[in-house]
């Protein structure tokens, strides 16, 4: 059975893409088949994000067109065994995402035994969007402690209740998961920022973790390293965590707390 | 920002203003959002029923379905006009 997860948020820029590289690989990494796919037609990133931009021949659309066939256009990740990336096209043709092609395209990588495929959601509450979240199973939305992001991010999971097939069909709902990220404890302990806690209790979705700030992310993305896999990161540790959750293994939360510096290091400074 | 304030923390706590004002706006476009796609019809539909008896127009009823935990509520509001004494 294939288990279709979409990474989605409705707001641009809080960390989908960033997120379906590391969770796609983090399941790759233990032992799971994985698909990851871009739905971001028109701008192709998530490539660029797992490193493997130079490989792209055929995407989505190639496939959904019968241009090319599905294990022509999925390209080999270069860190995990398990894994595959489907890119997105780079067409600006809004329509090319049909609902009949994404289902066949998802069917068929069933067929070829894929246990998870992942699906990077476009910003927007658009075509794209919702193409993405349509035959979701589960979905994890991705929110930043800020107001716009959790606003959208209310948006999207009215939509998901309303145009997923599963919403659709009356069958069991679409699976939420709550993922905060960008999240900077220190701001949140002078009350600059939202807590997890507020927006959880907004939301009213189950949290599946908090990935802090860090500027790691973009360490990992000029290598076209996905987060997951850098040594000695916080970043890394708490999408490892993700995973882990996600498969049912508890998990305490981490970095979510700031430890104050002391009067002395506050005095003479350092980070 | 002065010395005194960055000892004693004296700023004000935005992030409890954007709480504040997010569970305002995100409980109404609960409500306006995600009304099932019945919502106009069931107005028109009672409002002709309505008019039958009493003269009422399109802007006197009011229909709206909240959420509330688990249970939704409907409710239709109409405003009868005022009756000319006999
Ligand atoms: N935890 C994080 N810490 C710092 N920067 C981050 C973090 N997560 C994402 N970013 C940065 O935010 C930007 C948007 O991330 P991306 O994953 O592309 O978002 P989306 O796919 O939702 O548009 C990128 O520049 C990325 O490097
Ligand atoms: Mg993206």
């Amino acid at each position: 059975m294939t288990r279709v997860i979409v990474i989605t948020s409705g707001k641009g820029g809080v960390g989908k893409t960033t997120t379906s590289a590391s969770i796609s690989s983090g399941l790759a990494l233990r032992g799971f088949k994985t698909a990851v796919i871009d739905f971001d037609v028109g701008l192709r990133n998530l490539d660029l994000i797992m490193g493997c931009e130079r490989r792209v021949v055929y995407d989505l659309v190639n496939v959904i067109n019968g241009e090319a066939n599905l294990s022509q256009a999925l390209i080999k990740d270069k860190h995990c065994e398990n894994l595959f990336i489907l890119p997105a096209s780079q067409t600006r043709d809004k329509d090319a995402l049909t609902e009949e092609g994404v289902e066949k395209v998802l069917k068929d990588l069933s067929h070829m035994g894929f246990e998870y495929v992942v699906c990077d959601s476009p910003a927007g509450i658009e075509r794209g969007a919702v193409m993405a979240l349509t035959f979701a199973d589960e979905a994890i939305v991705v929110s930043n402690p800020e107001v716009s992001s959790v606003r959208d991010s209310d948006r999207i999971l009215g939509i998901l209740q309303s145009k997923s097939r599963r919403a659709i069909e009356g069958r069991e709902p679409v699976k939420e998961h709550l993922l905060i990220t960008r999240y900077a404890p220190k701001r949140v302990e002078e009350g600059e920022m939202l807590s997890y806690k507020d927006v959880q209790e907004l939301l009213r979705v189950p949290l599946i973790g908090v990935i802090p700030e860090s500027d790691d992310v973009l360490q990992a993305s000029n290598q076209g390293t996905p987060a997951i896999h850098l040594k000695d990161s916080d970043v890394a540790t708490a999408y490892q965590d993700v995973v882990a959750r996600f498969l049912d293994e508890d998990r305490p939360l981490r970095f979510v707390s700031y430890e104050k510096p002391g009067i002395l290091k506050r005095l003479f400074g350092g980070k | 920002m002065s010395l005194l304030s960055y000892f004693f923390g004296s700023k004000p706590k935005t992030a409890s203003v954007a709480k504040e004002r997010l569970s305002l706006i995100i409980a109404h476009e609960r409500t306006s959002n995600r009304a099932p796609d019945f919502l106009p019809a069931l107005q028109k539909e009672l409002i002709e029923v309505i008019s039958k008896y009493v003269n009422v127009g399109l802007d006197d009823i009011k229909v709206q379905l909240e959420k509330q935990d688990n249970c939704e509520i409907l409710e239709v509001n109409i405003t009868l006009p005022e009756q000319p004494q006999k």
